[in-house]
Parts: structure tokens; C-alpha cells; sequence
């Protein structure tokens, strides 16, 4: 039987790739330019038995996701900036109470309301240090409706094997364009579940480090009785301002994630083997600088392209030795620099770093980056 | 023989934080005689709270337990519900949390008439943060950031909840013990959502700036005031002056949220009838 192939959106692609990928909740509130997640999904979900829930607000739409991943299920919310912000305080429970969830985030300008029908690429550092106090991230950034598709099934199994929230970022332009999506079979993609707890119910500690970086979690009304807070804990989930388990607690959270880079990370690479510039770009941009860099190519100029599917935790290692590589490294985004910043962290002086910015609501086009290479070289 | 609280409550977990002469400790046992009157399954029962001194009682209990952020308790129950609607699900806290932060999130809830237990412990104040006035503080009073006495008029969460649309609103006081367990247990086989406000006192920071010499005396107020609805009905409102109304205030029939998506579910899969 041939594949099921269809021209959608990729807001449409996200939402069917969180029912291949098992999701089972989703709740949301409406905001452009995510809409069409929250659309497709209450079309969906109910068909497979799951349920969907338009909250009173963003907040209350990231706490009934939490609640709903706490049952066993996998949870969704989609958003866009604003929405984002309001949800911070609960992704930051998310992160201390380790509950695997997904948020996706289709950005556009900003700051405040900005450009609800614009794209933007400005809530990259709202997906890193947006909720409070120290923790780990994860977000992802695809760039086309294809990849919308893999990249969701992949944040759902990152979400559940490292039990966490983990953002997907994409921008308006891929959010609201259509492209062809093959639909992938049942099996076909990798679908990771949680890893429920083998010990007797007396015995579970929901945060026991000494069943790994990432303990088992049980299920609400599994038999299971057990406490969850957004407070300091112990191992067995209960409040605690015991200095030691307090750092034990917050170093294991994020170094279960850095710990894990190689299996999180996911880059891609063009031309870069010679490149004497490197263009660094994410979402829709990286597909004008792929453009840019084939023009480039004709012309004589070893430019490359580095682009990042994984945006946190940063690319450090091959960000890095690209700089060490590369005469410069030209780093273009819909806003007015904030990418730029980890470049330059972990370039460390070795190579020149500029940026090509626009916040005016425009795509980022190839010409443009060609320009800068020229001026740089 | 004396009633066993302890069989309830998780090994170890106490001395809770509530200070001396606080009601919260009377409203948790009222809740635990009211799970064990409805036979309530532990393992499938999960107690939601936000934040504040009434919203640590979860963690003193042996169920699902659930502990979130400041307003965000009905929320968060919501989605255990909708995903599990298996789970009796009981959300507590206090009056700040339920009615200033969470008060769209408490309305919502009542409005979709989803199948919960909402306990509220309305202390009028701020407890946990020093005694700051809430939307639940007389008018007139004093509270650590009205000094100079309350401007604000008050919010009646039993009609409030009422006007959003719960379909079981009861009120009772501290004092009035034996009747919290009753009306909660009501309240949890009520098939919709259930609000039941307890009067609370604070002795600590609410009671020492507004004369209240002791709890005695605090509790004394709460035994004043509290006028059963039967009663009621036979008093003039000049004796009603001043009065709150106990008992169940509200009960209603009306489809549940879960039954009701339910149904979309079955026609999603075109097994309507
Ligand atoms: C977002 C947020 N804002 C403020 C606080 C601080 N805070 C903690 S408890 C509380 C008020 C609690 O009062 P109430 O809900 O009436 O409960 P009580 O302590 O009186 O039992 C506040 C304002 C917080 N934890 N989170």
C-alpha cells in the first residue's frame, strides 16, 4: 500500500505527528500563528480515544497538560510567544517535577503581542532561561513540514526518555507553509514510552538517583501513591532545605541532560569539509542560507552551512571546531542577535563572528546572507 | 474508640507547618473522615493543591498527591481528570490561591462542571506570606499591606462558585467540625464539580491584627456568624446582618465535563447512535 502522502501545513504536520507518536492529551489556547495545532488536534485526538481541552488561558493550559502526564499519558500544548511567556512559571514546574511533556512553540515577532501573523525567531533564549532558576532544556528547531513532523515525534521521545518538557520551535513561515508530507508507517519512527517502576508500591520514590540519571515514573491511579511539588525535594518526592539532597537534586536534573548531549544533539551540515565561512542558521532561515550557499559555491566561495535541529542543549562540539575551521562564521536569524551569543561563547575569538539580523516581519533571504559572506571574506 | 487519622496520613510526614490554633489541621481531618465515609481508593485518588499554608495538606496525605503552583490547582486537576476520569479527584487550598491568582482557573472549573471536590479554607488572608489581605479579607480590616484598614469589598466564594456554574456549593466553619466531613463527603459523590468553603481562622496573622485576643476568641466569631440555611429562611434580614449562610447552599444536577467529551469521543468515532 502506498504511503499516505498530503500537502499540509506545517502546523498540521506537528499536530499528526503527536498522534503517531501516541499523544494523548492535548490543552491549549488559541494564539496565531500555533492555531492550527490546537485545530488538527481536537479533530484528531477524540479518534483515538485521546482528549482535547481548550483551557481558559496558557497558563492553565500548561498545568492540565502536567496534570495529564502525570496519569501516564503523553501531553501536548501549542503556542507562540506570549503564550510562551505565560507558561514559564509551569515549565519550570515541568522541569523540578520532571514531567515529561511537549511544548510547541510557533514563533513570531515580538516583544509583547509584536507580529501575531509574522515570523520570528526571537524566543530562542525564552526556550533556554525563559522559567526561573537553574535547569536543563531541550528544544528543537525544524525547518521544513517534513521535519516538523520527525522533529515532534522526536521531542515526545526525548520528553519521555529524560523525563522533562522539551519545546519545539519553529517559526511562522514553516508553521503556516504547506509542503508534501509523507506520513511515516506505524513503526517507522522510533516512539519512546516512559519507563514505569518495577518495584513493589511501597518501595517507589519517584526521584530515586539510584535507578539512574532518569528515575522510573509511575502513573497516577496505577496503584501507585506518591507526591509531586514544584518544591526542593528528596528522593521520595517530599519537600526538603537539606543542602545536600537540595544540590544533588538540581545537579542530577540538568546533568541528565548534559550528560546526554551526543544523544540529544542533531545537526545537519553542507559544504561544510572546506568551508571558509560557515553560515549558522536554524528554522527557515537555514533554507535560505543552503540557497546562499550554493550561489556562493558558483562564484568560487567556500561558504558551508551548519545548521542545527537541536538548538538546546547548544551544538558546543561542532560549533567549536567549525570555528576553529573557518575564517568566520556568519550567524543570520529573525531577530537582532541572540544565537550569536552561544556562537561567539564557544568560538572563543577563533574565527570572526558576525550576524545578519531582520526583525521586520520578512524572511531572512539568500541574497542577503550572500552579502554579508562577501563582506566578511 | 477515637477516630484513626494516623491510617490516613503518610508515615513520618508529620509535625505539619501550620502554626498553633490553625484550622487547617481540623479541615484535613474532616477530609480524611470524609474519604474514608466514601470508601475512597487512595491509589486512585489524587489531592491537588496550589500554594500556600492550606495547600501543603496534600502532602500529609497517603493518595495521588499533587502539589503545584500558587493559583494553578484547578487547572492542573483538570487535566488529571480529563485524562484519567477514573481518579477522584480533590482539589484544596486556600482563599488567596483560589479566588485572587487561581480565581479564573476556580471559575472555569466550576463553569465546565467537571467532576472534582474543591475544599477551599478561607482564612481571609494570606497565610503562608505574612498576612497580606486577599480578595477574601473584610473590608475595614486589618492585614500587612492594608495598615490602615481594607478598601477592597470582598468576594462570597460560595456564590461565586454558585454564579459560575458548580453544581454542589456548601459552606461550613472550623468550628463547626463534625459537619466539614459531611459536607466534603457530599460534595465527593456529587458527580460534578463540588465546592465546599470552610471559614478558617489564622490566628497568626489575620486574628493578632484584628483584635482577636486568642483562637478562642476567633473560633468564638466563627460560631457566631454561621447561621444554617434552614435557619435562615425563617430570619428577617436585619437578624441576617453580619450573618453567613452554612449548610448546602446549592445543588444541582447538569452533565458532567468528562461524560460530556465522552461523547464527543463517540462521535469522533462514528459510534453515536
Ligand atoms: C506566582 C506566585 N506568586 C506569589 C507567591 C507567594 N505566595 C505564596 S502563598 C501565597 C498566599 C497564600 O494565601 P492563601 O491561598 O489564602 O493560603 P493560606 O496560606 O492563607 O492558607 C502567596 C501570595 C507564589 N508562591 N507564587
Amino acid at each position: 500500500m502506498a504511503k499516505k502522502v498530503a500537502l499540509i501545513q506545517g502546523n498540521e504536520a506537528c499536530a499528526h505527528a503527536a498522534i503517531y507518536a501516541g499523544c494523548k492529551f492535548f490543552g491549549g489556547y488559541p494564539i496565531t500563528p500555533s492555531t492550527e495545532v490546537a485545530e488538527v488536534m481536537s479533530i484528531e485526538l477524540p479518534k483515538v480515544g485521546g482528549k482535547f481541552i481548550q483551557m481558559e488561558d496558557e497558563i492553565a493550559a500548561m498545568a492540565s497538560v502536567i496534570g495529564a502526564a502525570l496519569t501516564g499519558v503523553k501531553a501536548l500544548t501549542a503556542t507562540s510567544g506570549p503564550g510562551v511567556s505565560l507558561k514559564q512559571e509551569l515549565i519550570g514546574y515541568a522541569c523540578i517535577a520532571e514531567t515529561p511533556c511537549v511544548i510547541v512553540n510557533v514563533m513570531r515577532g515580538g516583544p509583547s503581542t509584536g507580529m501575531p501573523t509574522g515570523p520570528g525567531q526571537s524566543d530562542v533564549m525564552q526556550a533556554r532561561w525563559g522559567t526561573h532558576g537553574d535547569h536543563a532544556a531541550i528544544a528543537l528547531v525544524p525547518a521544513s513540514c517534513q521535519e516538523i513532523f520527525s522533529e515532534t515525534v522526536r521531542a515526545f521521545n526525548l520528553a519521555e526518555k529524560f523525563r522533562m518538557p522539551v519545546q519545539v520551535l519553529f517559526d511562522e513561515i514553516v508553521g503556516h507553509m504547506r509542503e508534501r508530507v509523507e506520513f511515516p508507517e506505524p513503526g517507522e519512527l522510533e516512539v519512546i514510552d516512559r519507563t514505569a517502576p518495577n518495584v513493589p508500591p511501597a518501595e517507589y520514590k519517584p526521584y530515586d538517583a539510584s535507578k539512574g540519571d532518569v528515575p522510573p515514573l509511575a502513573s497516577f491511579g496505577s496503584g501507585y501513591k506518591f507526591h509531586v511539588t514544584g518544591l526542593n525535594k528528596a528522593a521520595d518526592g517530599f519537600p526538603t532545605t537539606k543542602a545536600e539532597l537540595v544540590d544533588a537534586e538540581e545537579r542530577r536534573q540538568i546533568s541528565k541532560v548534559t550528560d546526554h548531549v551526543d544523544e540529544i544533539e542533531k545537526n545537519e551540515e553542507y559544504m561544510t569539509e572546506d568551508a571558509e565561512v560557515v553560515i549558522w542558521a536554524y528554522g527557515s532561515t537555514a533554507r535560505s542560507a543552503r540557497y546562499a550557499v550554493n550561489e556562493l559555491r558558483k562564484s568560487g566561495i567556500k561558504a558551508g552551512l551548519f545548521r542545527p535541529l537541536t538548538l538546546w542543549p547548544f551544538p558546543e562540539k561542532r560549533t567549536a571546531a567549525l570555528a576553529k575551521q573557518a575564517k568566520a562564521i556568519v550567524v543570520a536569524e529573525m531577530n537582532l542577535g541572540q544565537m550569536i551569543y552561544e556562537v561567539e561563547r564557544v568560538a572563543k575569538g577563533a574565527c570572526n563572528v558576525v550576524g545578519e539580523f531582520r526583525v521586520d516581519g520578512e524572511p531572512i533571504n539568500p541574497g542577503q546572507i550572500m552579502d554579508k559572506v562577501k563582506e566578511v571574506l | 474508640m477515637a477516630y484513626d487519622y494516623e491510617k490516613s496520613i503518610r508515615p513520618g510526614k508529620l509535625p505539619h507547618i501550620w502554626c498553633p490554633g490553625c484550622g487547617h489541621g481540623i479541615v484535613m481531618k474532616g477530609l480524611i473522615r470524609a474519604m474514608d465515609s466514601c470508601n475512597l481508593d487512595r491509589e486512585k485518588t489524587s489531592i491537588v493543591s496550589g500554594i500556600g499554608c492550606a495547600s501543603r495538606l496534600p502532602g500529609y496525605m497517603d493518595a495521588c498527591t499533587l502539589h503545584t503552583a500558587h493559583g494553578r490547582a484547578a487547572a492542573f486537576a483538570t487535566g488529571v481528570k480529563m485524562a484519567n476520569p477514573d481518579m477522584t479527584v480533590i482539589v484544596c487550598g486556600g482563599d488567596g490561591d483560589g479566588t485572587a491568582i487561581g480565581g479564573n482557573h476556580f471559575i472555569h472549573a466550576c463553569r465546565r462542571n467537571i467532576d472534582m471536590t474543591y475544599v477551599i479554607m478561607n482564612n481571609y488572608i494570606y497565610g503562608m506570606t505574612g498576612g497580606q489581605f486577599s480578595p477574601c479579607t473584610p473590608t475595614g480590616h486589618k492585614a500587612s499591606t492594608t495598615p490602615y484598614g481594607n478598601p477592597d469589598p470582598i468576594f462570597d466564594i460560595s456564590k461565586l462558585a454558585i454564579g459560575s456554574g458548580a453544581t454542589f456549593v456548601a459552606r461550613t466553619t472550623a468550628f463547626h467540625a463534625t459537619q466539614i466531613d459531611k459536607l466534603i463527603a457530599e460534595g465527593i459523590k456529587h458527580k460534578g464539580m463540588a465546592v465546599i468553603e470552610v471559614l478558617d481562622d489564622c490566628p497568626t496573622t489575620y486574628g493578632r491584627r484584628n483584635k482577636f485576643r486568642s483562637v478562642v476568641d476567633m473560633m468564638k466569631r466563627l460560631k457566631e456568624v454561621a447561621v444554617p440555611v434552614q435557619a435562615a429562611a425563617k430570619m428577617t434580614a436585619e437578624q441576617l446582618e453580619g450573618k453567613v449562610l452554612t449548610g448546602v447552599l446549592y445543588k444541582e444536577d447538569k452533565p458532567e465535563y468528562c461524560e460530556m467529551y465522552q461523547k464527543v469521543i463517540e462521535r469522533a468515532q462514528g459510534s453515536a447512535s
